[in-house]
Order: structure tokens, then C-alpha cells, then sequence
């Protein structure tokens, strides 16, 4: 681990602290590692009166088909210990109304947009990513492949390592956007589907997605939710999301965003220091809209007292060393 | 201005065995709050349970000119109606708001009619106040399961607010829903209006079960009078971040689409919705 001092100077007005929150996600800067999750965030417009969006390492944005779509009736969540499902179905304005109602006051908010987009089929992805390379103000596209909530495709794609790999490199040829597949945690083995996207060119890969799940209702014998099934999220997940970015790390070259039951600055190290650049944070901003600074906050704070100058110096230091040696020695 | 803030409980007063009306110091939040609006609450430094719930605004507490905070009507059913009413003095509740869209207010010489079903008394106290300073004449039909289940008759009927109660035990006044009382009362209008076509003599205004916010939709439309409904659906965060509170609106002759109630409402107008 690199163990360099923080370079702090004190002007006599002042200190400035050169804390480096900056990470690097393919040819993408983003100013820091915190990234508003899709499906969590709305289209980011509704969070204006909550946080600057200028101050976000990004924004993840609703999933985005090329059509308007319903989504599922209500029901549409129901909390659970330490979580909650949901199964929205993806209800969302379809990409020609993001790009000309949403796009234009998410770009005056000097937001770093990170598309979210789903296909029913291989070509409406290709078409997605061909529209929107070509609006101004998306800075990465993340592709849906892992929604446990819907029948057609997404799921379809992401519970295949060909399927994966075939809408990666389809995508990757028409734009020139950074590329990051979103994972479904609903494999047995999700450090293979990292490789699979590795080596169809993805530029980073972003997971967990939700858990399928489901609750029932005893006294009515009724699912809690409409869909009957839904993606389990919030911090009973956290430990498993984990694991499964530290698999990926291991696996692949390409960075890793993680995300899964972060609800606080801790959280979102642990992520870091099993092998996450970035991180997403989505039902805590339920929680928590203010929650953005404070993880900030306490992310600077972690680096100032562990003397580490720059957040992606931090990124897959987890130390597995035996610990019997400080056993012996203590 | 959005604001979460960690408040103390001022007083928590049991109305019943279900009910209960608890008093936040939340003075920023209550100064910002229009009638209608709802605060996402939660125990405060506490995890479980996770994700807020929704209540409306009851009253904005004042001392003098002075804002102290506010109130929220609450009915025990879940986890987090049982942590309000069990909430003691001191305690604190992370309250976050004010959220939604309010009710349209209306001005003399029409009049507002707000229609009460059980808990759905919560948004009209605030709503009331806002009227009367309007001087607009204000009634309240107020509807519960049995007459020990109506609160707050003497708060309201003190600042001149003429009270039509109904119960469906009979235990108290009319035996039956509220929205009878409210369809005769309809029906009498009509009957004394030289002219049929200026209907703006009236403002409706329920907050109550679904079924009776549809009947009172229904009573409107049938009688030709503008109609506001309060609705409340599962919420997850109340800012249109989730998608999880939905409700269906109409959209040409025969669609509807689905829009979030945290952001769209809670307050819609009753022809605007479709009923399942």
C-alpha cells in the first residue's frame, strides 16, 4: 500500500489539502468515486433541492429503453430486514424525451451522465448508444443487462457469458463512450461474466444489480409484491456485494464499480479497499437524500487519518497476509 | 426549502387505543409546509426500519408568531406508526420535508368542503387554518368506523369550521360514510343554483381510504364540482427517486399512465385519476 504523507501546506489563509478524490473509469475522470445508482436517483433532476449534482462523481440515470414504458403495477416495493424488493419494471420516458425534457437541465447542472440503457433485444441496445453518443452531455453508458424484474431480454443477455459478451462488443462498436455492463449478482460464478465483458472491450464493469427475491404475506397468502418477484437491495446484500466485487477485481484488469448496501462512508471503503474504483449508492439515497456530502466527508476524513493522498491509491488493498504472524509477534 | 432535520418530540398525545398526534420540533420544516405537503419520518439513528414513511403535515405548531414545529395524526398499523406512538418526550424522529404538491386553495365567496375518512384528517387542520385566514367558509365531513374514533371536533369547531359527521357503527351522528351526507348536501346545492352553469360555488377536498376518495370523485363529477383527493400509496423515499408510488392517471379517452404521487401529488385532482 502506498504510505505517502498528505501534502499540506499552509498558506497563512488557510490549508489546502490535496486530498485526491479524482478516479480514473477508462478514458472518463470522474472528480470522485461516488455515483448515484440507476433506478435509485430518478433522471437526477429530482434531487436538485437535495445536492448539487456538480459535486457527484456521477450520475447514474434511470434505465432507458427506446420507448416510453409502464412498468409494473402497484405493489411496487416492500421493505424487508435490513432491505428492501422492489419491481419497478422499469417504468421510464424512453431515450428521445431524456435527451430533449431531461438531458438539457442535467448538462446546465454540470452532471457527469451516465446512461443507464436497456434492450429487449441486441439491436436496441446498438440503437440506444448510437443515439446517445450522439447527444451532447453523456459522459459513459451503462449497459442493463441484469433487471431481474422483466421478462424481455436485459436478464436474457446478463445470464449469458456469450449473450454478455455479444451486446459488449455490439455496443462498443458504434460509440466511442466509455462502456460499463451492469452485473447481475443471479450467477453462480459473476467473475466470469466480468472477463466475458473484459474481453468483448468493456471499459469498466458496474455490480451488483439487485438479488431475486421474493416475501409473501402469511395472512393473506398473497406476494408483497405485484410482480410477485423483485430485486432484493440495501445493506442485508452489502456483505455478499462485496465478495463479489472482490471475485471481480481479481479477475479482470478493467475497473470495478461496486455497489450493494452502502449506507455510509465505511461502507463505501470497504468497497474501495476490496478492489472497487468507484462506488454506487442507491437505497440509502432513499434513506438519505442529504447523504452525499456525509460520505464525502467521511471519505476525506478516512484519507487524512490514514495518510492517503489519493483515493484510487486505496482501490483493491485489502490485505489478506496470515494473520498469525501478528498473533506471534503481539 | 427541502430539510431533514433529527427533531425532538415535544408532546405525544394518545387519542385512543390507534391513534395518536405527536408533536415535532421541526420549526423549519413547519414554517416552509403548505397544506397538503407530507414529511418522510423515520426513528431517528436507527436502521430499522429502513426507509422512511410518509405522513402529512396535521398542524403547524405556532407560540405568538413564533413556529415550534408541527404534528403528525398517525394510526398504529406498521413499525413505524408503532414507534410514533409509543415516542416519548425527547425522543428524536428524522423528519424530512416538506414533500409533494399541495392543495390548490380556493377563495371566497366559493367555499371549501373537505372530506375526512379516519386518519385522512391529517392534511385538513393545516388546510383549514390556511382557508379561514382566507376567509373562506370551511365544513368538514368527517367520517370514522365508530364516534370514538373522531378527534379533534373541538379544534376544528372552535375556529368556525362547521363539522357533518357520519359513523359507520352509528354510534355517533349519521350512521354510515361520509360521502352521503356529502351527496345530499351536493344535492341541495343544485337545488338552490339559479344558474347551472357556474359551478365554481364549491371546493372539494378528501383525504381518506381509496374507495372513499374514488366515491368522492364520483359524487363530484356527478354534481359537476371541482374535486381535490390527497392520495397515499407505498412510498420509498417520497422525492420521485424510486418509482414505487404510483397511481394510475387518465391519459386520452380510454389510457392512462402511471405518475409518482410523491412528486405529482399526493394532492391530484379527482377527475384526473383512474380508480382500479
Amino acid at each position: 500500500m502506498a504510505r505517502r504523507r498528505v501534502l499540506i501546506w499552509d498558506l497563512g489563509f488557510g490549508v489546502w489539502d490535496l486530498t485526491d478524490l479524482s478516479v480514473q473509469i477508462g478514458a472518463l475522470t470522474l472528480k470522485n468515486p461516488l455515483i448515484a445508482a440507476s433506478g435509485c436517483f430518478g433522471y437526477g433532476v429530482e434531487y436538485t433541492e437535495a445536492v448539487d449534482l456538480s459535486t457527484l462523481g456521477g450520475v447514474a440515470v434511470k434505465g432507458l429503453f427506446l420507448k416510453a414504458r409502464e412498468g409494473h403495477p402497484p405493489e411496487r416495493i416492500v421493505e424487508t430486514p435490513s432491505g428492501m424488493l422492489n419491481a419497478i419494471g422499469l417504468q421510464g420516458i424512453g431515450v428521445h424525451r431524456f435527451i430533449e425534457e431531461k438531458l438539457p437541465e442535467l448538462r446546465q447542472l454540470r452532471a457527469t451522465v451516465i446512461v443507464n440503457i436497456c434492450g429487449s433485444t441486441l439491436d436496441e441496445y446498438v440503437e440506444l448508444a448510437r443515439i446517445l453518443s450522439d447527444a451532447e452531455g453523456v459522459a459513459a453508458l451503462e449497459l442493463n443487462i441484469s433487471c431481474p424484474n422483466i421478462k424481455e431480454g436485459g436478464i436474457t443477455f446478463g445470464c449469458s457469458l456469450h449473450g454478455t459478451f455479444d451486446v459488449v462488443s455490439a455496443v462498443k462498436k458504434v460509440t466511442a463512450l466509455p462502456v460499463i455492463p451492469k452485473l447481475t449478482p443471479n450467477v453462480t460464478d459473476v467473475a466470469s461474466f466480468a472477463r466475458a465483458s473484459e474481453d468483448a472491450g468493456a471499459d469498466a464493469v458496474s455490480l451488483v444489480n439487485t438479488f431475486l427475491a421474493m416475501a409473501i404475506d402469511v395472512e393473506t397468502r398473497r406476494p408483497e409484491l405485484s410482480n410477485i418477484v423483485g430485486g432484493l437491495s440495501g445493506p442485508a446484500i452489502r456483505p455478499i456485494a462485496v465478495r463479489m466485487v472482490y471475485e471481480c477485481r481479481r479477475a479482470v484488469n478493467i475497473p470495478v464499480i461496486g455497489m450493494g448496501g452502502i449506507a455510509n462512508a465505511r461502507d463505501a471503503l470497504e468497497f474501495i479497499i476490496a478492489g472497487a474504483h468507484a462506488v454506487q449508492v442507491g437505497t440509502a439515497n432513499f434513506v438519505d437524500p442529504f447523504i452525499w456530502n456525509k460520505l464525502l466527508d467521511g471519505i476525506t476524513d478516512y484519507m487524512r487519518r490514514h495518510n492517503i493522498p489519493r483515493i484510487a491509491d486505496l482501490v483493491g488493498t485489502i490485505d489478506t497476509t496470515s494473520r498469525e504472524k501478528e498473533w506471534i509477534s503481539s | 426549502m427541502l430539510r431533514d432535520v433529527e427533531a425532538r418530540v415535544i408532546a405525544n398525545t394518545r387519542l385512543s387505543p390507534g391513534y395518536n398526534v405527536i408533536a415535532l420540533a421541526a420549526p423549519e420544516i413547519a414554517e416552509a409546509t403548505q397544506p397538503g405537503q407530507f414529511v418522510m419520518v423515520k426513528s431517528a439513528g436507527s436502521a430499522d426500519p429502513l426507509l422512511r414513511r410518509p405522513f402529512s403535515v396535521f398542524e403547524v405548531l405556532r407560540s405568538n408568531t413564533r413556529v415550534e414545529g408541527l404534528t403528525l395524526l398517525s394510526k398504529r398499523i406498521g413499525v413505524t406508526t408503532k414507534i410514533l406512538y409509543d415516542a416519548v418526550e425527547g425522543d428524536t424522529i428524522a423528519c424530512l420535508g416538506p414533500l409533494g404538491r399541495p392543495f390548490d386553495l380556493i377563495d371566497p365567496p366559493a367555499e371549501a368542503w373537505m372530506v375526512a375518512g379516519g386518519v385522512g384528517l391529517a392534511p385538513f387542520a393545516t388546510l383549514a387554518e390556511t382557508l379561514l385566514a382566507r376567509g373562506t367558509k370551511t365544513t368538514l365531513f368527517y367520517g370514522a368506523r365508530t364516534g370514538a374514533e373522531l378527534f379533534y371536533l373541538d379544534w376544528f369547531e372552535s375556529r368556525g369550521i362547521r363539522l357533518v359527521l357520519a359513523t359507520e357503527d352509528g354510534s355517533m351522528a349519521e350512521r354510515g360514510r361520509v360521502t352521503m351526507p356529502l351527496e345530499r348536501e351536493l344535492r341541495q346545492l343544485e337545488s338552490r343554483i339559479p344558474n347551472p352553469e357556474s359551478r365554481s360555488d364549491v371546493m372539494i377536498y378528501a383525504c381518506g381510504p381509496e374507495p372513499m376518495l374514488e366515491a368522492v370523485a364520483h359524487v363530484a363529477a356527478k354534481f359537476r364540482r371541482p374535486s381535490q383527493v390527497s392520495v397515499e400509496r407505498t412510498m420509498g423515499c417520497g422525492m420521485g427517486g424510486c418509482y414505487s408510488c404510483v397511481i394510475p392517471v387518465r391519459d386520452g379517452p380510454n389510457g392512462h399512465h402511471y405518475v409518482r404521487s410523491c412528486i405529482a401529488g399526493p394532492v391530484f385532482r379527482g377527475e384526473d385519476l383512474v380508480w382500479d
